[in-house]
């Protein structure tokens, strides 16, 4: 492949790609936002100019390019079905074997004089350095963990420093998680909300929603607790459980939402609705741990197999609640 | 990270030390603080670090790590006990 045939990229990201990334960050089309995969220049790079390697993910490839400016590189995307590079290096797409066949099909051999590809080190889940370099040739060098340190690591002569390959989760990593994390939560909760007003009595909408609210408030306060409020607050909350951290932080948000909250005035009400807000904190909070970048399969199987039976049996609690306080009138 | 450390004396990080060649090639992929090197070899210092991404065992050239590797995420797990299958990230497909 000759250079005349890549295609060029700029660095400079215009008002749709910033549109698209705040789209998929909200969890809308995320499964469709890719590039093809292939060889791409940024600048003008020649035969000894170096080699990285991304995602066909949209989003990757636009940070990537975006922290560019000032280099001539080339680069190769792999085909990872548009998924990132961690994740798709956890499911092996980005890997050894898309790498070395992205190698071979692109001629890069033919293209640049030398033999080293700079990977980011998030992709080492899938890629096998020492088997890429007798695959193909090519010695795998891994790169940081974040795009805006390329150009760094690069005039550092290709030299990643400690806090380069460190990943961190940041208030702002961790507010970026939250619009997909809601997203999927909303799925199930305006479905709910949508039958409640149905079953509510009331002649008008706003009757309907003044029916459903004092049930419904204490249990929404609960869902934002463990959506919103778990991964914002995630190091200063106590425990180390997500599960506990969800707890407690709901324990205080629906507390304090049926303290301050008219209606269910009855003791078994309130305690019904406790337990359920508080449950759903707890739940939810747990399940952000597949967003986070330090928690481990087994910390989370340890978590859930003392979660889960703590959570189903409070459900039952509130249900059992319920029904015992319907049927006393 | 402080603040930010998960559930302690869980992970299956273990190196077989005899097996290690000083490469260091698992410090380079490792995403947290987990290893330390010595002179000729590495030393696993912060096992409760782990994420068990499996990148350091991937890399290694000795086969000297091995971890029981995984998604870190309940949603995954919980769908693997469901449906009575390895848990696996399938969120961003």
């Amino acid at each position: 492949m000759s250079q005349l045939t890549t295609p060029t990229v700029g660095t400079r990201l215009g008002i749709v790609d910033r549109f698209g990334h705040w789209r998929v960050r909200l969890g809308v089309g995320r499964g469709r936002y890719s590039v093809a995969p292939g060889l791409y220049t940024i600048g003008t790079p020649d035969s000894s100019s170096p080699v990285l390697v991304t995602a066909n993910y949209k989003l990757s490839f636009d940070v990537l390019r975006s922290e560019l400016e000032d280099v001539d590189a080339w680069i190769l995307v792999l085909d990872t079905n548009g998924v990132n590079v961690w994740c798709a290096a956890g499911k092996g797409t980005f890997g050894t074997e898309e790498l070395v066949r992205r190698v071979q099909t692109t001629g890069l051999s033919d293209v640049v004089s030398h033999r080293k590809l700079v990977v980011p080190q998030l992709g080492a889940t899938g890629v096998a350095a020492h088997e890429v370099r007798r695959l193909c040739g090519f010695k795998v060098v891994y790169g940081p963990v974040r795009a805006r340190d390329v150009q760094a690591f690069l005039e550092a002569g290709m030299h990643a420093t400690d806090g380069m390959r460190r990943v961190t989760f940041t208030v702002g990593e961790r507010f970026a998680m939250i619009g997909v994390e809601l997203a999927s939560a909303l799925k199930w909760i305006v479905p709910i909300l949508v039958v409640m007003m149905l079953l509510a009595g009331g002649d008008s909408v706003l009757d309907r929603v003044r029916a459903v609210t004092p049930a419904a408030l204490p249990v929404l306060a609960g869902v934002f607790a463990g959506v919103v409020l778990v991964p914002i607050l995630l190091p200063w909350i106590p425990g180390r459980a997500f599960s506990l951290k969800g707890a407690i932080l709901g324990a205080v948000v629906v507390g304090t939402t049926l303290v301050f909250m008219p209606g269910f005035q009855t003791t078994a009400g309130r305690t019904m609705l406790f337990l359920l807000g508080t449950t759903a904190a707890s739940f939810l909070a747990m399940q952000f741990t597949g967003s986070t970048t330090f928690t481990s399969p087994s910390g989370v199987e340890w978590e859930m197999r003392r979660a889960l039976p703590i959570q189903i049996s409070a459900v039952f609690l509130a249900i059992v609640i319920g029904f015992a306080h319907w049927l006393g009138g | 990270m402080t603040g930010l450390e998960y559930i302690r004396g869980v992970t299956t990080i273990e190196l077989d030390r005899s097996l290690c060649n000083g490469c260091m090639m698992c410090i380079k992929v490792c995403p947290h603080p987990v290893f330390e090197a010595l002179k000729r070899a590495v030393a696993v210092r912060e096992p409760d670090l782990c994420i068990e991404c499996g990148a350091c065992v991937l890399n290694c050239p000795e086969d000297a790590l091995s971890v029981h590797p995984g998604v870190g995420c309940a949603t995954a797990i919980l769908k693997g006990w469901i449906t009575r299958s390895e848990p696996h990230c399938d969120c961003g497909s």
